[in-house]
């Protein structure tokens, strides 16, 4: 299967090249996706951001992508886009980052972008969004209306930034319902829809009443229109066709302005490596609309949340809060940092109260 | 971790509806190659299936027509895998990975429109009388159409591989296809038909994907369960029964590592989800093991007709 994914990816970049070879003076700017741009979530919304890229700068830019390329087999694809001469290149997912910084090594004259990662060089810059952000308000709104008391999660790897949004997601159900129980499924994938599915059911039929997604298909959200009485959030994507009811709300990835000033410092060159981190403050994140699904009470208070998280009067991970095996973390009133020890950036643990175990990555 | 959480009834009636997929493209694919015909494309023909069966379903509002109109467009692609392996001789191995890759593109491109869009949902036949036997009635006669004709073509290949002429003839044509030509049996008619019903397996098999398992369209949705069907062929030793067996047994484990995960058992997630390719693996390396694989004399290999 990877070789392939591989061949395509490689088929899909010669496409790309062919149509690519004339414009000389352009600045050209590529993309390398995991999935399929047609997923409706995380790989929809990075392609957006390429189509914003196309409409803010018209005929002074050239975008090319390649989609569905395999995390552990990603240095090939990157290798042939930098070859092909682009001028910068976003790597769209957490697992490309070993292969992005191999890559940028050989071409210190083109930029890169690496999504979600923590491994920056003097031609790699990262970026992030505060998803876990999103992930309180998602907690809040899941916390207020299970019936069960039991949230389905289905995570995707044992990742920095999943684990982030399970505790942030733990923390704001557990404020308001202290009873609520967190069942996590790891999927090992970004994108199975028929494994995403039998996922849910799984979940579904163990009683979750809530489903809560960090994977990037919509098959989540069918399974709990099946089952009816089931809510779901949007994930990286609006999701907005299974609104009102299952999807609720949803986290919606704004990359567009991002990739826009990026391309911009390019053309300017003005470009340096950075590291971005923006959540709902920044438009990064975007709550999607709260549907009537939900009473006008808890949709108030999650609104309030966002509000707050956007304003920065609030922060998700705000003490006391403990580690999972009772550990204190987070003082009274302290707030997480982003990086150093047991900071956002690395994390790796539950926080007190979710029955489950990380497996080692 | 609590078991008792996992409600068995529930487990079993959602293996069938996990396993369905495989079981069609691996009947399929075990009477192509008990033809003689290895065609690596199962996956590119499923999620052809998919794509067709999903944008037909969706256009006619009944699921039943797209059923139908992803067999007829498995049986179409498989076509392209035949005439060039039968007519113009080339190699089965390449062209079979052609056609995943073709299909896998084509699909991309008739799928576009239809993306976002929700399925029409299919009954489920509760058969009459037997859907009220308690614990095996809802497990077994609760499900949508397509779990029973799944299981109506494992029986009738089974019958017919082993209990009629054209049975015989197609294994001969597997087995020795110089001798089968001898005798005057036509070899690639024989192997185009199987082909073409392999071809018509898949393509439901992948409808089953994106008009009742998951339900929807999303590109790249099979996600390698052709290849998952070519490897119980081999489990099965193209037996049908086996083929059955071995789908349910995979979409059981596949099933059960998702419901032991959401229990809490406490075995390393790594274990449980790659325990159904490691069983998977285990029961073909056992087969091989005992030596007689069952694979048929001709597989694979190329016919010339000598006149």
């Amino acid at each position: 299967m990877r070789v392939l994914k591989s061949l395509l990816a490689t088929a899909a970049l010669a496409t790309g090249l062919a149509g690519a070879a004339m414009a000389e003076d352009k600045t050209k700017v590529g993309f390398i996706y995991v999935g399929p741009v047609g997923d409706g979530g995380w790989t929809y919304e990075h392609d957006q951001g390429r189509k914003a890229v196309e409409a803010a700068f018209g005929d002074k830019v050239e975008t090319v992508y390649v989609e569905s390329v395999s995390e552990s087999n990603a240095e090939g694809p990157i290798t042939q886009m930098a070859l092909s001469g682009a001028d910068l290149i976003f790597t769209t997912s957490f697992g490309f980052m070993d292969a992005t910084l191999a890559v940028a090594e050989k071409f210190p004259n083109v930029k890169f972008e690496h999504a979600t990662g923590y491994k920056q060089s003097d031609n790699v810059s990262v970026y992030s969004a505060r998803f876990y952000e999103g992930r309180a308000v998602q907690g809040h709104i899941a916390g207020k209306m299970t019936q069960s008391n039991i949230i389905g999660y289905i995570a995707s790897f044992p990742i920095p930034e999943v684990i982030r949004g399970i505790n942030s997601a733990y923390i704001h159900a557990k404020k308001v319902n202290p009873d609520v129980q967190f069942k996590i499924i790891w999927a090992y994938t970004w994108f199975d829809p028929a494994k995403e599915a039998d996922a849910a059911k799984a979940l579904i039929e163990q009683g979750a009443d809530v489903i809560l997604q960090h994977t990037d298909s919509t098959a989540p959200q069918a399974a709990a229109k099946e089952a009816g009485n089931v809510i779901t959030f949007g994930q990286a994507s609006d999701m907005g066709e299974y609104a009102p009811h299952p999807r609720v709300s949803s986290i919606i990835d704004n990359w567009g302005p991002y990739y826009v000033a990026r391309t911009k410092a390019v053309m300017d060159g003005t470009w340096e490596s950075v590291s971005t981190w923006d959540g709902i403050g920044a438009g990064m994140v975007g709550i999607g609309d709260i549907s009537d699904a939900v009473p006008a009470d808890v949709k108030a208070e999650a609104e309030a949340l966002r509000d707050a998280l956007a304003s920065g009067e609030y922060h998700a991970f705000t003490g006391p809060l403990n580690k999972q095996d009772g550990t204190p973390w987070l003082a009274e009133g302290e707030t997480a940092s982003d990086y150093g020890d047991d900071g956002l950036a690395g994390m790796g643990f539950y926080v007190e109260g979710i029955e489950a175990e990380i497996p080692s990555n | 971790m609590d078991l008792g959480q996992i409600n068995p009834l529930l487990l079993l009636a959602s293996l069938m509806v996990a396993a369905t997929p495989i079981l069609l493209a691996a009947i399929g694919e075990a009477v192509v190659e008990k033809s003689g015909v290895l065609n690596l494309g199962v996956e590119g023909m499923m999620i052809t299936g998919a794509v067709v069966g999903f944008a037909i379903g969706v256009t006619t509002g009944a699921p039943s027509i797209g059923f139908v109109a992803a067999a007829v467009a498995g049986a179409a692609l498989s076509m392209l895998f035949g005439v060039l392996v039968l007519y113009l001789k080339s190699n089965q191995v390449a062209t079979g990975l052609g056609l995943t890759l073709f299909g896998l593109g084509l699909s991309a491109l008739i799928g576009k429109p239809y993306e976002g869009i929700k399925a029409p949902t299919m009954a489920k036949w509760e058969i009459p009388l037997l859907s009220d036997i308690p614990v095996l009635g809802p497990i077994m006669f609760r499900h949508d159409p397509m779990v029973y004709v799944s299981l109506i073509i494992v029986a009738l290949t089974w019958y017919v591989l082993t209990r009629t002429r054209a049975g015989l003839i197609l294994r001969g044509v597997g087995e020795n296809h110089n001798a089968a030509h001898a005798l005057g049996y036509k070899v690639i008619r024989v192997r185009l038909m199987a082909i073409a019903f392999g071809g018509a397996c898949a393509g439901m098999g992948g409808a089953y994907i994106s008009l009742v398992r998951v339900p929807q369209w999303v590109e790249g949705m099979t996600a390698g369960a052709g290849w998952i069907a070519l490897a119980i062929v081999v489990f099965a030793s193209w037996r049908p029964w086996r083929v059955l067996l071995g789908a349910y047994l995979f979409g059981g484990i596949s099933v059960l590592q998702l419901n032991l995960q959401a229990a809490g058992v406490p075995i390393p997630v790594e274990i449980l989800a790659m325990s159904p390719y490691l069983i998977t693996i285990l029961v073909l390396v056992v087969i091989s093991l005992r030596g007689n694989h069952g694979a048929p004399g001709s597989l694979g290999r190329e016919f010339h007709a000598t006149h």
